[in-house]
């Protein structure tokens, strides 16, 4: 038996993500008394062998040249995992992820659980604990098959970095034409992607208008934050769809999140309550969110924001 | 094009979520439960969309459920399905209800399988590619815009830092997201006509769960807000750098 990890990778780099994934797959095979393998599928420039620091003792590599596609993809991965006997599959919950993942979970007759937050409990069966209600609970859940798929949530898993060296072997698998075909990328210039950020800086209608962003994309440049912004903000076109966090939107849990002229409906609280600071800039003292604040200030947005950008940068270079 | 869309039964955006039974349950008291948004403003309008602009085409609704579900389908027929599927089944183990999906989506020879991104109570985001597995069709997740000229699909879809223009065939299955279609309302004649619309009952193949909530949890309250002086923006800084550790 093994525990097997999906790889993911854009542009030629090795995800973020797929490091919290590679880590916590170590930790799952320290608990079953088992060996961690990834697979990766298609090139990358990284250090493939260097993932061994995240505690995979190999990394099957299965060479191709289609764009990504979740049918002939997961096809590939099933072959890899029959390959390593893996009787757990580790995913992260990204796009990637959330496309491939169940499919294996079928192929492999696998209870599959999704949006994982921690290492499971195995001392009686193999449970998991997921976020549900959109950040507003948790569930623990028990995967009873014998074979078990999960996807672990970007952010809740820090990575556990040591020293060692991956073998690599490739496999000689060729995939199936896909039915699907990525024919252009867009790439989002220069942004941190939302979901893997660690800090975020978010604004709402408190800002009065699309024009007013440059503070905010300002403050979030100095200490290299993506930037988020509340439903109403989205749905008025001033801020792309991707930017929008809460139930409806994207949930996040970054290190830390600043909600500037944002009240705090239990709508937004949802998407970004699992946030590991929160800090609160409103003008209204009795915004909802302060309850749900580590820290806060009661003032004027344009007031507040510009100060807080060269406090910022007295202390990051 | 004869559209198949997956909907379920969620409650609203506005519920406080608590448990009950020692925390193995979730606490249906003076819950408002509502179509999941996901499947109604994007999967279910974008079907529409698709009938509107190829003639003779149908949208089929499918949910995984007992009785307490009809009437989330009788407003998905309202905003303009055409018929619907219940399966008579309750319960919270994706496989499963993925799989007794998958059965009756094969039957029924859909060219196109539309769910929402994700439902908001277990936010799992399996649904369509479990589907797609059983049916071994194709899978898009996450699309944030679909047209289809002749048979062929183009999509776009979300990736990590950016989006991807897909092209695909039919038959496919497509989660969708915002951006896919504007928002409907269901207006009186369609309230009318929802009530004489066929909405068939079946029973599932088995019943055969691979996974169990053992229970449930809240997320820890907050302790209490530090307030800062908004004059005293360094202190703000000085508290992050120095208690929080964050920057």
């Amino acid at each position: 038996m093994s525990v097997l990890v999906y790889i993911d990778h854009f542009d030629g780099h090795i995800k973020p993500s797929s490091f919290e994934a590679l880590s916590y797959g170590s930790e799952v095979a320290k608990l079953l008394k088992t060996d961690a393998v990834g697979v990766l599928i298609g090139d990358v420039k990284d250090d493939v062998a260097g993932l061994g620091k995240y505690g995979v003792k190999k990394v099957y590599s299965v060479a191709t040249d289609f764009t990504f596609d979740a049918q002939q993809y997961a096809q590939a991965i099933h072959e890899v995992a029959t390959k390593a006997g893996a009787d757990v599959l580790v995913f992260s919950h990204n796009p990637n992820g959330k496309a491939l993942a169940p499919r294996l979970a079928v192929r492999l007759q696998a209870g599959i659980v999704t949006g994982v937050v921690e290492l499971p409990k195995v001392d009686q069966g193999f449970v998991v604990k997921k976020t549900v209600f959109s950040g507003k609970g948790f569930a623990f859940v028990e995967i009873q098959s014998s074979k078990k798929v999960v996807s672990v949530n970007p952010n809740s898993f820090k990575p556990i970095v040591g020293s060692g060296t991956a073998t690599i072997e490739k496999i000689d698998y060729k995939l199936n034409t896909p039915k699907t075909k990525v024919i252009k990328v867009n790439k989002a210039e220069g942004e941190v992607p939302l979901t893997e950020a660690t800090l975020v800086v978010s604004a709402g209608r408190g800002l009065k208008g699309p024009e007013n962003w440059g503070m905010i994309e300002s403050l979030a440049h100095t200490i290299h934050a993506a930037t988020a912004c509340s439903r109403p903000v989205a749905d008025s076109g001033w801020r792309p769809h991707h930017e929008h966090v809460g139930q409806t939107g994207v949930q996040i849990a970054p290190d830390l999140y600043i909600a500037i002229g944002i009240s705090g409906a239990i709508q937004h609280l949802a998407g970004v309550n699992r946030s590991k600071v929160i800090v609160v800039i409103n003008k209204d003292p009795e915004a909802p969110f302060f309850k749900a604040a580590d820290y806060g200030i009661v003032g004027d947005a344009f007031e507040v924001v510009p100060k807080l950008d060269a406090e910022f940068k007295k202390i990051i270079k | 094009m004869k559209i198949l869309v997956c909907i379920s039964k969620v409650p609203d955006t506005t519920s406080r979520i608590a448990f009950t039974n020692n925390n193995t349950q979730f606490d249906e008291t003076d819950i408002q439960w509502i179509l999941n948004p996901y499947d109604e403003w994007y999967a279910l309008v974008k079907a529409l969309e698709l009938k509107e602009q190829e003639s003779g085409s149908v949208v089929h609704l499918l949910t995984v459920g007992t009785a307490d579900v009809d009437p989330i389908i009788r407003k998905g027929l309202a905003i303009g399905g055409d018929e619907a599927i219940r399966i008579n089944l309750n319960s919270a183990d994706s496989y499963l209800i993925a799989q007794q999906i998958a059965q009756v989506a094969q039957a029924g020879g859909y060219d196109l399988v539309l769910t929402g991104k994700e439902t908001i109570d277990y936010n799992s985001s399996v649904i369509g590619g479990l589907v797609a597995e059983f049916m071994n069709a194709p899978y898009v997740s996450l699309a944030s815009k679909l047209t289809s000229q002749s048979n062929v699909v183009s999509i776009e879809r979300e990736i990590e830092g950016g989006e991807e223009i897909i092209e695909a065939s039919l038959p496919l299955v497509v989660s969708c997201q915002k951006g896919m279609a504007e928002q409907r309302i269901a207006n009186m004649k369609g309230i009318m006509g929802a009530r004489s619309k066929p909405l068939k009952v079946v029973e599932p193949t088995n019943t055969n769960t691979q996974t169990k909530i053992v229970r449930f949890e809240l997320p820890p309250a907050k302790t209490g807000v530090k307030m800062v002086a908004a004059d005293n923006v360094a202190e703000l800084v000085r508290l992050l750098h120095e208690e929080a550790k964050i920057i």
